[in-house]
């Protein structure tokens, strides 16, 4: 019992320092891959190729004055970030970053915890944080603060649902799961969900960039109509929280992508390449690769949302909502009657 | 008028079925960004290299010594005259008994300003100064925060005597020969004063 709580405790934290970390680290990678997309260098004064911006920036939050404004609610204006950073954090624990690790005949998993609906708990969680945008920009008393939270909320919750369809679809091709880890342990043979699911995929992404509010949907922040969005109030370590925040769903949302399309710690032909390098199953290096490839695969989708974000213009607010409504919802609708009619006949689903 | 090809006649035609899903045009402009990455940064990393400048750059400016240490500059005015950015301005001043060493001659420049924010380097300045007093160097203008910290006086345009500033660089034989052209505006304005 006693290694239990050790072991689980250890593996909270350790999710919750590589939360922060890429989080901070992808902020940095932003900066160096925008100025790689545009020709030019990037951070490069903080250390070797700036390796130590996000600690400069992450100081200078910390020593910037915090302002509250007059006429906010004092409690609301603490709680909207900080929910927002929490609900963020808290995803992380259902996320299985690796196969188990066998040590002295036990196992030990490398996820916090496996609940058996597991993506049902993470759609929950992050809808939820839309609460911590929608509270910090109302509480600031501002207008463009509230118009932001106005935006970002509307534009979460019209997202969901196709993001939420695409997902029944997935869970009725990978056999009726909502686990996390059987999801990924089915793709075990190193063929990933997306063969099934392209369309689906497709969906998700959208959904996901939405979700995040990256660009191109990143209209609850515009600079160029509402200042800052439902941010523009804060400073310090509170906007920190904010962007803490949105590197930290990113990281999330980009875990789930490469976990539930894309195999997560499953690559094509493991087996083969785990037992010609002799090594065992079930032993630690594989757990290791394993974990190495699934992070390999997160860091691309994070490199794939700044790709989008420093190529597309931003949607207009009346595009954004035809496209959640007109266009992905029935989309996604097309595609869980498709996925259904295939399973139906290839026997995964028996009336 | 047609001034370039570039035109482009824009219609108000409904858009085909690929424009209208944007994924098409999103693949076309990701595959442009991408190939963006591959390209080399055209940035110079500036504190650590500067850019290859050319000999004839023109700089800041220095009021020379001759070998003896004295200024050259007799206040004539006429680099004044010559500036078409009138960023020049002097007083004049009579040379002492025993101010000698200091001043070549008989008047000198008992102020010399030069507005380094009106200033467009043009070198006319240098072309114009029957002295050879004032020459334009390779060095950069630094920045400041305040503009009448721009306007530089003549503890900044004066080379100190023991550290002498290099002006024969910017003095090519073009440059020497160019400077000799008959009927050059200085040239006329010497004549005259003459
Ligand atoms: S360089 Fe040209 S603009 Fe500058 S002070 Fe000399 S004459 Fe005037
Ligand atoms: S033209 Fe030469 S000598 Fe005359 S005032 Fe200017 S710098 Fe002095």
């Amino acid at each position: 019992m006693l290694t239990f709580v050790i072991y689980k405790s250890i593996l909270c934290v350790v999710v919750f320092g590589v939360s922060l970390g890429v989080a901070a680290y992808s902020t940095w990678w932003e900066r160096k891959f925008a100025a790689f997309l545009q020709d030019r260098k990037g951070p490069s004064r903080a250390g070797p190729f700036g390796i130590l911006q996000p600690l400069a920036d992450g100081g200078k939050m910390f020593f910037k004055e915090e302002i509250i404004p007059n006429v906010s609610n004092k409690f609301l204006f603490v709680l909207g970030p900080s929910l927002f950073l929490l609900t963020a954090l808290m995803t992380g624990v259902v996320i299985p970053w690796g196969k188990d690790l066998i040590i002295g005949g036990k196992a030990y998993p490398l996820q916090v915890t496996d609940i058996n609906i597991g993506i049902i708990y993470v759609l929950g969680v992050t809808s939820v944080g839309v609460y911590g945008i929608m509270i910090g920009g109302w509480a600031s008393n501002n207008k463009y603060s509230l118009l932001g939270a106005i935006r970002a909320s509307s534009q979460m919750i019209s997202y969901e649902i196709a993001m939420g369809l695409s997902i029944i679809a997935l869970v009725i091709t990978a056999g009726g799961t909502l686990s996390f880890r059987e999801i990924l342990e089915k793709q075990d043979a190193g063929i990933s969900n997306v063969m099934y699911q392209p369309l689906g995929f497709l969906i998700f992404l959208i959904c996901a960039f939405a979700e995040t509010n990256r660009a191109p949907f990143d209209l609850s922040e515009c600079e160029t109509e509402l200042i800052g969005g439902y941010n523009t109030e804060y400073s310090a370590f509170k906007l920190g929280a904010f962007m803490f925040a949105e590197y930290i769903n990113m990281f999330i949302s980009s875990a789930i992508m490469a976990g539930l399309y894309f195999g997560g710690y499953n690559f094509p032909f493991a087996h083969e390449l785990y037992s010609a390098m002799g090594l065992q199953e079930g032993s630690v290096a594989i757990s290791l690769i394993g974990f190495l490839v699934y992070f390999f695969k997160i860091c691309l989708f994070i490199s794939v949302f700044m790709w989008i974000r420093w190529t597309l213009p931003r949607f207009r607010y009346d595009q954004l909502m035809n496209l959640g409504w007109k266009v992905l919802i029935p989309l996604s609708l097309f595609n869980l009657v498709l996925t259904v009619v295939v399973e139906f006949f290839r026997g995964t689903i028996v009336f | 008028m047609q001034l370039t090809n570039r035109r482009k006649v824009v219609s108000n035609k409904e858009q085909s079925f690929a424009e209208k899903i944007y994924l098409p045009a999103i693949v076309k402009g990701m595959a442009i960004t991408f190939s963006h990455l591959f390209k080399k940064a055209p940035t110079i990393d500036y504190p650590n290299k500067t850019r290859p400048m050319a000999p004839v750059y023109r700089g800041q400016h220095v009021l020379k010594r001759d070998e003896n240490g004295a200024e050259r500059c007799t206040a004539c005015g006429m680099c004044a005259v010559a500036c078409p950015a009138e960023a020049i301005t002097m007083e004049s001043g009579e040379r002492k008994k025993g101010e000698e060493h200091l001043y070549r001659e008989e008047k000198y420049a008992t102020i010399y300003e030069i507005n380094m924010l009106r200033c467009i380097f043009c070198g006319l300045c240098e072309e114009a100064c029957p002295k050879e007093a004032i020459f334009l160097t390779d060095r950069l203008v630094d920045t400041d925060y305040e503009r009448r910290d721009m306007v530089y006086g003549k503890d900044k345009l004066v080379e100190k005597i023991d550290q002498r500033i290099d002006v024969s660089k910017r003095q090519t034989p073009e440059v020497l020969e160019f400077k000799k052209i008959p009927g050059l505006r200085h040239n006329e304005l010497y004549k005259k004063i003459k």
